[in-house]
């Protein structure tokens, strides 16, 4: 076997899409068998073998939900800042600036509108590949500016969130990122907005505890880890084995908290059926 | 048990005090009753007591106003500290307690009951601990369930209904991560605790009175006026939570170093503007004097709801959304579009 050929897709996952490294074969890490990689892009990055979800960064999910061409970046301009000049065993700045290199991205957030097969709509993506996708003032603030817009333009809104939770290193600051967006939310709330909330593995912490729980409508890509504390906690405090398949998306769904379990390829009929019954001015 | 727990570096106080009472016990026995002059012995006694107790006064206060971020969060946590059903006791009048969510249960995790404050009738609403181990166990350490926050949303509804406002202690480590937790949606939970808070039509003020541990201790303070006691924290993870993870290994040495980054004081708070006041505490913390405490929290809380009662009450949600809308900081290049509105007279003279 080659070398490449035992490179997992976890292994290569957080690297950029031009970084990949050659080789054309990959074992999947859920059924390990062999898959062609152009085949695992062009299903949208899902296990042709077994259906594995795997991880998608914002620009690859905007690629893969917006009608072609469509999509018109927003709020691009804004920069993660060190409010509290925050170290751990790195200074945040550096972190920050080791990510931005590796991924190209300036904060875990793309934002715009797009068309989603012929609707109008306001698309957000969190980008996991970006410091886990953690919410700090960025991202937070985006997500603030895009529903305003989509209030104000009547739009109905869709937020795609993968995410580790609130961002550490923004402290306090990240945490009020989640009271920000979710007042943002109630405005829209208030003013008829529909608003669907798409879950991907993983979504935790202060991500799941503010704007991604609050859906019109949630869907989760199957599979996909959700929940307020993350399993390692979870084992930590209650000092059992957790169940199989705990905090899964269809263990969300049998405890009636999302709506649907959607794998991927259906996520764009999903969300244009959803604007046509609930959407404004269709 | 010790009669007042020490942490390690109240060690020096602890001293003073031992020697304090050894003082106060001779005088009692020297300063026999009905004898009219005291003894040489006595006047020396009572001259060395004065001078102790002045010399603890000068040494608490000296040691109180320079903790590190990780001893603060240890006063924070001290067993003795005044917790929420402490404060009830010590200031509500006709406490009516409301019990449970209508839906799952009852969380002893968090307190919620109708009260008088002073003139005030409002609704409170609190993390509770747990003092004796028994209610320690009941109320997870103040780690509330679900169930908790929907009966903190439950009551602040009738609140809103029956036009009180509404006051809410903040005292949690973080909200409970468990099984139940996850399975009847802790997330969910508190996340539209955030929502509803933020448009709530009645005042809130919030105190976060001992620990403000993330989305757990924020699932009750989207509030009109935040204050902080002025030794207890409020952050996103608990120091421990974040040295595991950005340290990788929590110790008394990488906890000081994250309470340190993560800006978690009541003054670190204020001047981030996440919070509007610090509440002063007595000299040696609010678990030295609780009566002392109650009555900085009361005499704060209630001065915020007379002027909240008076906005109207679209000003009051629209001056509530603007206070968490403006948090964050992040760099905008100037080559972007301004995005700050443009009054149309000066848009017109621009033009
Ligand atoms: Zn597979």
């Amino acid at each position: 076997m080659t070398q490449t050929a035992s490179r997992t897709w976890s292994e290569i996952r957080p690297a950029r899409r031009s970084a990949i490294p050659e080789g054309l074969w990959l074992r999947c890490t859920s059924c390990s068998k062999m898959i062609y990689r152009r085949q695992l892009e062009t299903h949208l990055h899902v296990c042709p073998e077994c259906g594995f979800h795997y991880r998608v960064g914002a620009e690859e999910r905007v690629r893969q939900l917006a009608d072609e061409g469509s999509f018109q970046a927003l709020f691009e301009g804004l920069l993660p800042a060190d409010p509290l000049k925050f170290r751990d065993l790195k200074a945040y700045p550096d972190r920050l600036k080791a990510e931005q290199a590796k991924t190209g991205r300036s904060d875990a957030v793309k934002a715009g509108t797009c068309f989603i097969k012929g609707r109008s709509v306001m698309l957000v993506c969190l980008d996991l590949t970006f410091m886990m996708g953690s919410m700090g003032s960025v991202v937070g603030e985006v997500i603030t500016r895009a529903i305003e817009k989509a209030t104000a333009d009547n739009l109905p809104l869709v937020i795609v969130s993968g995410s580790g939770g609130a961002r550490m290193q923004e402290a306090g600051l990240s945490l009020m990122q989640m009271a920000k967006t979710s007042a943002a939310l109630a405005r829209f709330d208030d003013a008829g907005g529909l608003f669907i909330s798409v879950l991907t593995d993983p979504t935790t912490g202060g991500v799941t505890a503010s704007f991604a729980m609050l859906g019109d409508v949630i869907i989760a890509e199957p599979g996909a880890l959700v929940g307020f504390a993350g399993p390692r906690v979870i084992q930590q405090t209650i000092r059992q084995e957790l169940p199989e398949g705990f905090q899964r998306a269809e263990f969300l769904l049998r405890s009636g908290l999302i709506d649907a379990v959607a794998p991927r390829a259906s996520l764009r009929s999903e969300i244009a059926r959803l604007c046509d019954y609930a959407g404004k001015g269709m | 048990m010790a009669s007042f727990y020490q942490l390690d570096f109240e060690k020096p106080v602890a001293e003073l005090e031992r020697e304090l009472e050894e003082s106060q016990t001779r005088l009692r026995m020297e300063a026999k009753p009905g004898e009219e002059s005291a003894s040489p012995g006595v006047a020396d006694l009572q001259a060395r007591i004065a001078t102790l107790q002045e010399k603890r006064r000068t040494l608490l206060s000296d040691l109180y106003s320079n903790l590190t971020a990780w001893q603060t969060v240890r006063v924070a946590r001290h067993p003795a500290r005044p917790q929420t059903r402490d404060y009830v006791r010590m200031l509500c009048k006709d406490f009516q307690e409301l019990h449970g969510d209508r839906r799952f249960g009852d969380d002893p995790a968090i307190v919620t009951g109708f009260c008088r404050l002073g003139s005030v009738k409002c609704l409170l609403v609190g993390h509770q601990k747990g003092k004796e181990t028994s209610e320690k166990i009941s109320c997870h350490f103040g780690c509330a369930h679900p169930e908790g926050y929907r009966k903190a949303l439950r009551a602040m509804k009738l609140a809103e209904k029956f036009g009180l406002p509404i006051v809410t202690l903040v005292d949690t480590p973080g909200a409970y991560p468990g099984l139940g937790a996850e399975q009847r949606g802790q997330a969910e939970a508190i996340a539209v605790n955030l929502m509803e808070m933020s448009r709530l039509r009645t005042p809130i003020v919030s105190v976060v009175i001992g620990e403000g541990g993330s989305g757990g201790a924020l699932g009750v303070a989207v509030a009109d006026r935040v204050g902080m006691l002025q030794f207890a924290w409020y952050s996103v993870i608990s120091p421990e939570g974040c040295a595991a993870i950005l340290w990788k290994e929590a110790n008394e040495q990488t906890n000081t170093a994250a309470a340190r980054s993560l800006r978690l004081t009541a003054k670190d708070n204020l001047d981030l503007g996440i919070i509007d006041h610090v509440i002063a505490e007595p000299t040696g913390g609010a678990h030295r004097e609780p009566l002392a405490a109650a009555e900085a929290l009361r005499a704060w809380v209630v001065s915020q709801l007379d002027h909240l009662r008076g906005l109207p009450i679209d000003e009051l949600l629209q001056k509530r959304y603007e206070r968490f809308r403006r948090m964050g900081a992040f760099t905008e290049p100037s080559e972007e579009p301004p995005v700050v509105e443009v009054k149309p007279s000066a848009a017109t003279k621009a033009v």
